[in-house]
């Protein structure tokens, strides 16, 4: 058993489920952060046989872009809508918790049921990765700005990058960073759009853009 | 001769458990740049206590005055069920830390029972947050006991204690310390330290344990005072048990470096309780339920 990405795999599932567990946007947003990192050190600690050169560059880009650069951007974005730090769950943050384990025990099920075709680092790689997928759902689903939102989709673009670092061993670089450029892309432009929406609509509640519908 | 050296351990436990009280409450006069109490001052504490006549009001029944007995029986005979470092338990079957947790339990229940016989408003109050709390904490320290269980593939604390060793560290190491965070959690919430509780706190609309003794006195206050020592030094134990294993074979460094470390874990709950502000009420549920999912992470993760 790999131990280093065992301890990497739980600290993972510790950010979700602080995410899921913390009222303040700027929380949330630096345990996005701190995910980021640690889902940068994964490809030094999965050794799937490429270059060295390949996943130092590869973890420095992953850091840099998901650790400090986005974050960084939501960060921006939150300063300036002002006043609204608040997340507005849906769903209480002491249900999500006890959700939270639910859906691990689901996933623990689903892991083990499916069949890779690939010796995979650790087994708890995929039942993590579906969880960092769950909860990225969940989050999206269950909290009312729309900054939560775009939270969301970062932590479901985490699992898929966990399942996908750990899976599809030689992954050229090109799509790696093609993917992150296309990540960071889709965040640059979230973040702008809601911008502007706070400063049309002095809130950025998502269960009022049904009023847009007219 | 077997007998005497497993009735070494709960005797130690019942004479130095009110010590913990006294190093937490010096950390607490540290960190405030006090010298504080004295270090023995729980043990002049219980003792002029004891030394009192208890009143006990007209209205109440003897629940009221069988509670704090029953709570220290309870505890007491919890305090036969844990090893500690090389100290063998008292007493070991199969099981056992079911039977732990509901000592605590029946401890807990008699004492909101005294609080409600009293028809006190605030008694009723503080004892309606405590079975609320515990509620949460039970399953905290409940599931993450039977974690270790299952890593240990032992359902006797003593077993489970025995076979938790350094190697145990390598194997299934996330696991202790996921447990050891729950079990500081419980810790802190079961023996109302800080963040969940104020113990010096004297405004009975936020107590919660205080206030459902408010109308003992005499004997019967220097029990409960008693019993509440000894429950933190008896989750201490657990604490220490499972997240500091030190297991080198000979008994006097197995024995002593436990006690170091439930010195460090007094200093650390003192350094907790200086260092953070008190949860808001809404907010406790929040963290017990944390310490629970944290309890549930390490009982599904990693399989064996």
């Amino acid at each position: 058993m790999n131990t280093t990405a065992d301890i990497v795999m739980i600290f993972l599932v510790l950010t979700n489920l602080m995410l899921l567990g913390s009222s303040r946007l700027g929380a949330c947003i630096r345990t996005v952060a701190v995910q980021g990192i640690l889902l940068g050190l994964l490809p030094l600690l999965v050794k799937n046989g490429s270059f060295l050169v390949h996943l130092i560059f590869l973890s420095a880009a992953i850091i840099c872009l998901k650790g400090i650069v986005f974050p960084g951007l939501l960060m921006r974005t939150l300063r300036d809508m002002d006043a609204q730090h608040d997340v507005e769950p849906f769903v209480g943050y002491g249900m999500s918790l006890i959700l939270a384990p639910l859906a691990l025990v689901a996933c623990m099920w689903f892991g083990s049921q499916l069949m890779l075709p690939v010796e995979i680092a650790s087994s708890l790689v995929v039942p993590v990765a579906f969880f960092t997928i769950t909860s990225g759902l969940f989050l999206i689903v269950s909290r009312k700005k729309a900054l939560t939102q775009v939270l969301g989709y970062l932590v479901m673009e985490n699992g898929i990058y966990v399942f996908g670092a750990s899976i599809a061993a030689r992954q050229p670089l090109l799509v790696e960073l093609g993917i992150l450029l296309d990540v960071f892309v889709a965040v640059f432009v979230m973040g702008i759009a809601i911008f502007h929406i706070n400063r049309e609509f002095e809130h950025t509640d998502v269960d009022r853009l049904n009023k847009l519908k007219g | 001769m077997t007998i005497v050296l497993r009735l070494i351990n709960p005797i130690f436990g019942l004479v130095a458990a009110p010590l913990l009280l006294g190093i937490i409450n010096k950390t607490k006069a540290g960190f405030a740049g006090r010298t504080g109490q004295p270090l023995l001052q729980p043990y002049y504490d219980i003792w002029k206590l004891l030394h009192k006549g208890a009143v006990y009001s007209r209205s109440t029944s003897w629940v009221f005055v069988a509670g704090p007995l029953i709570g220290l029986g309870a505890t007491v005979t919890a305090a036969a069920l844990i090893p500690f470092g090389a100290l063998p338990a008292l007493v070991m079957f199969q099981g056992d830390f079911i039977l732990l947790v509901y000592l605590f339990g029946l401890s807990r229940f008699f004492t909101v029972l005294c609080a409600l016989d009293t028809g006190s408003s605030f008694e009723g109050m503080g004892a309606s947050r405590e079975v609320t709390f515990s509620a949460l904490s039970e399953p905290a320290m409940l599931i993450g006991l039977a974690a270790v269980a299952r890593h240990t593939s032992y359902i006797s604390l003593s077993q489970m204690f025995l076979s938790t060793t350094s190697d145990s560290w390598l194997e299934w190491g996330p696991v202790s310390v996921l447990v050891g965070f729950a079990l500081l959690i419980v810790l802190l919430a079961e023996n109302c330290r800080i963040p969940v509780d104020d113990p010096n706190t004297h405004l009975e609309l936020t107590m919660i344990h205080e206030v459902m003794v408010l109308d003992h006195g005499g004997p019967d206050f220097g029990f409960i005072l008693y019993t509440a020592a000894l429950k933190m030094w008896l989750l201490g134990q657990i604490l220490v048990g499972i997240a500091v294993p030190v297991r080198s074979g000979n008994p006097w460094i197995d024995t002593s470096a436990s006690l170091i470390c439930m010195v460090l874990l007094a200093i650390v709950v003192g350094a907790i309780e200086s260092s953070m502000a008190r949860l808001k009420l809404l907010h406790v549920p929040q963290l017990l339920v944390g310490a629970t999912t944290l309890s549930i992470l390490a009982l599904v993760l990693l399989p064996r």
